[in-house]
């Protein structure tokens, strides 16, 4: 029977509950702080703060560090929050993964070698990494936040986020595997 | 109160609205990925699964954010109570850019949201390579920048315009065919049976 704590525990919740949910959730963030939310340039900070750490001050003389500001700031929080987020859910539902390294889709295709699936992991993430701040923003920023602002820039940025990905995830399955 | 005490009790404001701000960022994103996880966005099969046209699972939840987010902060805009934050963007950005996001999305199978909720729901591929991958993505783009800024950049540059903008009407002439249009498409992802 469905109660109050199931809901939390389910693993899964109907997609337009979990997309009216991060809807309600964005009036809050720019009612409270007047941001939308966004998570790519977290990442990019992180990089600056790592050859900042690694060597020394003149990461941060780079031009793109010095446009978007080496620190520890609402965004970087809120990349956090999404880690702790999902961990907290995942423990509630017993969906919390212990040593998988290879997704099942992946192994279907390409086997369970962890190496492989590593290798490509990252080389997917630079390819993304790159993309996102390219364009400007990701799958958040543009995708969600700015769709619902109605900017044309995210808007453009989102159908072309699934045209490259329909493209190369059909390439990767239909061709390469 | 002297100039340079005012200046200290304004710096000290800003400093520890700026800190609360910190916590609400946390807040905000504890939210977020705990609906990303509920809604199964934080999962590499479901991601492809959508790039493979076989489960839309993504798109219904952008979508429904979409529309629902539209309501409130275009509501709250006329209320005057929110302002917007646009994007600039530029055809070599989101067109050029974004279809090389594209292809990262589908090679790695989350994005830079969904990867952070990955690492919380413990997948190794996405804490070890896909975390790593992306940082180091974004680095070669900012070492890349200076060539980058005044060419393919701004190719194309358009600035920070909404569609309300873009076509001089009132928002609600933009906003309300934009929410229709989002729930048509919808139901005839429900109608052709995903």
């Amino acid at each position: 029977m469905e109660t109050i704590t199931s809901v939390f525990t389910d693993v899964i919740w109907s997609p337009y509950a979990v997309g009216i949910g991060i809807g309600i959730l964005s009036w809050l963030s720019f009612l409270i702080s007047g941001k939308p939310i966004a998570t790519s340039t977290t990442f990019a900070r992180a990089g600056g703060m790592i050859e900042e750490m690694m060597m020394g001050k003149k990461a941060k003389q780079r031009p793109y560090y010095e446009k978007i500001k080496l620190m520890i700031n609402w965004q970087w929080m809120l990349v956090i929050g999404v880690v702790i987020g999902s961990f907290i859910s995942a423990i509630l539902s017993g969906d919390f993964k212990v040593g998988v390294w290879v997704p099942s889709l992946w192994a279907s295709a390409f086997g369970d070698s962890a190496f492989l699936r590593v290798i490509v992991a990252v080389l997917g993430g630079i390819i993304l990494g790159f993309g996102a701040r390219f364009a400007g923003g990701c799958t958040s920023g543009h995708g969600i936040s700015g769709t619902l602002q109605l900017a044309v820039s995210s808007w453009i940025s989102a159908i072309f986020f699934f045209v490259g990905g329909i493209i190369a995830a059909h390439v990767i399955y239909f061709v390469i595997a | 109160m002297k100039e340079s005490e005012k200046e200290v009790t304004t710096k000290n404001t800003v400093e520890s609205e700026d800190k609360r701000n910190l916590f609400y960022g946390l807040g905000f994103g504890i939210v977020f990925g705990f609906l990303l996880h509920k809604g199964g966005a934080t999962k590499y099969d479901v991601i492809l699964g959508q790039l493979l046209l076989i489960d839309y699972t993504v798109l219904k939840i952008m979508l429904s954010a979409a529309a629902s987010g539209m309501i409130g902060v275009y509501t709250m805009k006329s209320m005057g109570w929110v302002k917007l934050s646009i994007k600039s963007g530029s055809v070599g950005m989101n067109v050029l850019g974004a279809s090389i996001f594209g292809v990262g999305f589908a090679v790695l199978g989350y994005c830079p949201g969904t990867i952070a909720g990955a690492v919380g729901n413990g997948y190794l591929d996405a804490i070890t390579g896909g975390v790593a991958g992306i940082v180091l993505g974004t680095w070669i783009f900012a070492i890349m920048y200076p060539a980058l800024k005044d060419g393919i950049l701004k190719k194309g540059f358009f600035g920070d315009i909404t569609f309300p903008s873009l076509l001089k009407v009132n928002d609600w002439v933009a906003v309300v065919p934009a929410i229709i249009l989002i729930i048509l498409v919808l139901f005839w992802i429900e109608k052709a049976g995903f």
